[in-house]
């Protein structure tokens, strides 16, 4: 299934955050949003999800969503939103719950993501005894469970530390290559961008526009660390932002989100 | 401030011994404390101590017997209730008095509380009405509740229950609004029903706050419980003590504050229980 994006446009009040973006997301491609804070990357993530209505312009779908998807846009927050009182099975099992699959079927998803993500030893644990980075695997576990036909991801390794982000990279690498999954991506770190995203989309300061659209064609497998070619793209990257941040970092902040 | 050191401070920093052995002091320590450390045996013990000390000062005349009876007597009244079997008559009223009204108050609140949680037209039409009547003493209006429910169990179960009823509504509605709204964000983008929200996040996530505020509300029962049973029962602790008090018989008074007391304790414990069962997946 693809996603389109078209003259999406939006404000908060007086404040303008978003101006005429157009975005195509293909399936099966990991599409990274990057932007100095307070560009409306997160915001334009709840356009896409249905969270939240764009004053201008629409998000359409295109084609039929994969077989038994229960939920074809499915996000990964920055917080995980796990229910503190539920296990981790409690917390996949909360978004199958009212799709009417028998208990029998339920537990079997449950059983077979957990696995995939490697918790089938943390099923019963609560999530205050996880790490965080065990955290955003439940939550990446929970989503996978719903079968989404593109993955929102809003900052999902930004409440991390770093060698927690690099393991959960690692992971999120793996995955792609098994199940080749779709993703809208919203980072502040390029780094990840690099590592992750096929298309990296670049977004100015307040009002959002889309000033660059970076393609990376090297497959995901082998993106090294230190790798020459990718370390020139952050550079570039961060080349495009630099000035934008500094500018972003002296704004006053009022009711934007 | 500069940026390069001064050699002489580099080359300490660089490891050389401190100037002088003698002037080795320890760190002094300024942490600890402000962390409540739990001791089971100081409660009972104060109250041990107590009830000794009265004891004493009543057999040595210290305290007059007219003024306060020693905790003997009092346990002495208490005992002949026990025997006479009258505990039980007066004990089973109050509870049933207690355990129907409280519970539909607790029930009737955390429904209500939901609704002014839920939904701004309740919040915009009942939260200014719960907050003229919950400071009203309950008590003011028991007269309007015999002409209301009638002399009998009816306006003393509606007393306890209004008593607990606003309590309730206050806890729970705060508790709503505690609720992390990014969870419930989360589960709408997961397309989850709006009753599946209800009461899988927001009514767990308000547990706490509901919790506690059965916690108050049961006290205000139990007080509110004596107060009712003054007028026109036959039977219920609070009757028995208004008996005692109107016969000056303070053995029997002071046994029957006891007997509130013991509830009060029990009812705590039970809702400290029901705590650590339904939020056992706090830390």
């Amino acid at each position: 299934m693809d996603l389109l994006l078209r003259g999406v446009s939006h404000r908060y009040g007086d404040t303008q955050v978003l101006a005429d973006i157009d975005l195509a997301v293909g399936e099966g491609e990991i599409v990274c949003i990057i932007g100095p804070s307070g560009c409306g990357k997160s915001t334009l993530l709840r356009f896409i999800g249905g969270l939240e209505r764009p004053d201008a312009g629409e998000v359409l779908l295109a084609g039929e969503p994969p077989a038994g998807s229960l939920n074809p846009l499915t996000y990964v927050f920055q917080d995980f939103a796990l229910l503190p009182w539920r296990t981790v099975e409690g917390n996949v099992s909360l978004v199958l719950e009212d799709h009417g699959l028998s208990a029998a079927r339920r537990r079997e998803i449950i059983q077979d993501v957990l696995e995939r993500t490697g918790l089938s030893d943390f099923k019963g644990a609560l999530p205050r005894q996880l790490s965080g980075g065990m955290k955003q695997r439940v939550a990446i576990a929970r989503a996978l469970s719903v079968r989404p036909a593109v993955m929102l991801m809003d900052e999902p390794l930004s409440a991390l530390d770093s060698q927690t982000r690099e393991l959960l990279m690692d992971d999120l690498v793996g995955l792609w290559q098994r199940e080749r999954f779709t993703a809208c991506y919203v980072t502040h770190n390029l780094a990840e961008a690099v590592r992750l995203g096929h298309k990296i989309v670049v977004l100015s300061r307040r009002p959002g526009k889309i000033r660059e659209i970076v393609e990376i064609d090297r497959d995901l497998a082998d993106r090294q660390q230190a790798d020459a070619k990718l370390e020139a793209v952050q550079r570039d990257l961060w080349h495009l932002l630099r000035d934008e941040a500094r500018a972003a970092d002296r704004e006053l902040a009022d009711d934007t989100v | 401030m500069t940026l390069s050191d001064t050699p002489d401070r580099a080359s300490a920093r660089a490891g050389a011994p401190p100037q002088a052995e003698s002037r080795l002091q320890p760190v002094p320590f300024r942490g600890g404390g402000f962390r409540p450390v739990r001791m089971r045996f100081v409660g009972p013990l104060v109250f041990a101590a107590i009830l000794l000390l009265w004891e004493a000062g009543s057999r040595s005349g210290v305290i007059s017997n007219l003024v306060l009876p020693a905790p003997s007597e009092a346990f002495e009244a208490f005992r002949q209730l026990v025997e006479t079997g009258q505990l039980w008559r007066h004990l089973g009223a109050s509870l049933q008095r207690l355990v129907i009204g409280w519970t539909l108050g607790m029930s009737l609140g955390v429904a209500a509380g939901l609704m002014i949680g839920l939904f701004s037209l309740a919040r915009a039409g009942l939260m200014p009405l719960v907050s003229a009547l919950f400071p009203i003493p309950k008590i003011a209006l028991l007269p309007l509740f015999v002409i209301w429910f009638g002399i009998g169990e009816g306006s003393k179960v509606a007393t306890i229950l209004f008593g607990s009823f606003f309590p309730t509504v206050i806890a729970t509605s705060a508790g709503v609004d505690n609720v992390d709204r990014s969870l419930v964000r989360m589960g709408q983008s997961f397309g989850l029903s709006w009753w599946s929200i209800v009461r899988k996040i927001i009514l767990p996530g308000a547990m706490p706050a509901i919790l506690s505020g059965a916690r108050i509300s049961a006290s205000i029962a139990i007080i509110l419980l004596v107060a009712a049973e003054m007028i026109g029962a036959e039977y219920g602790v609070g009757a028995y003590i208004l008996m005692a008090g109107s016969l000056f018989a303070t053995d029997q008074l002071l046994a029957g504050v006891a007997i509130l007391s013991v509830m009060g304790l029990l009812v705590g414990w039970l809702i400290g229980r029901a705590e650590r069962w339904l939020l056992r997946w706090r830390s």
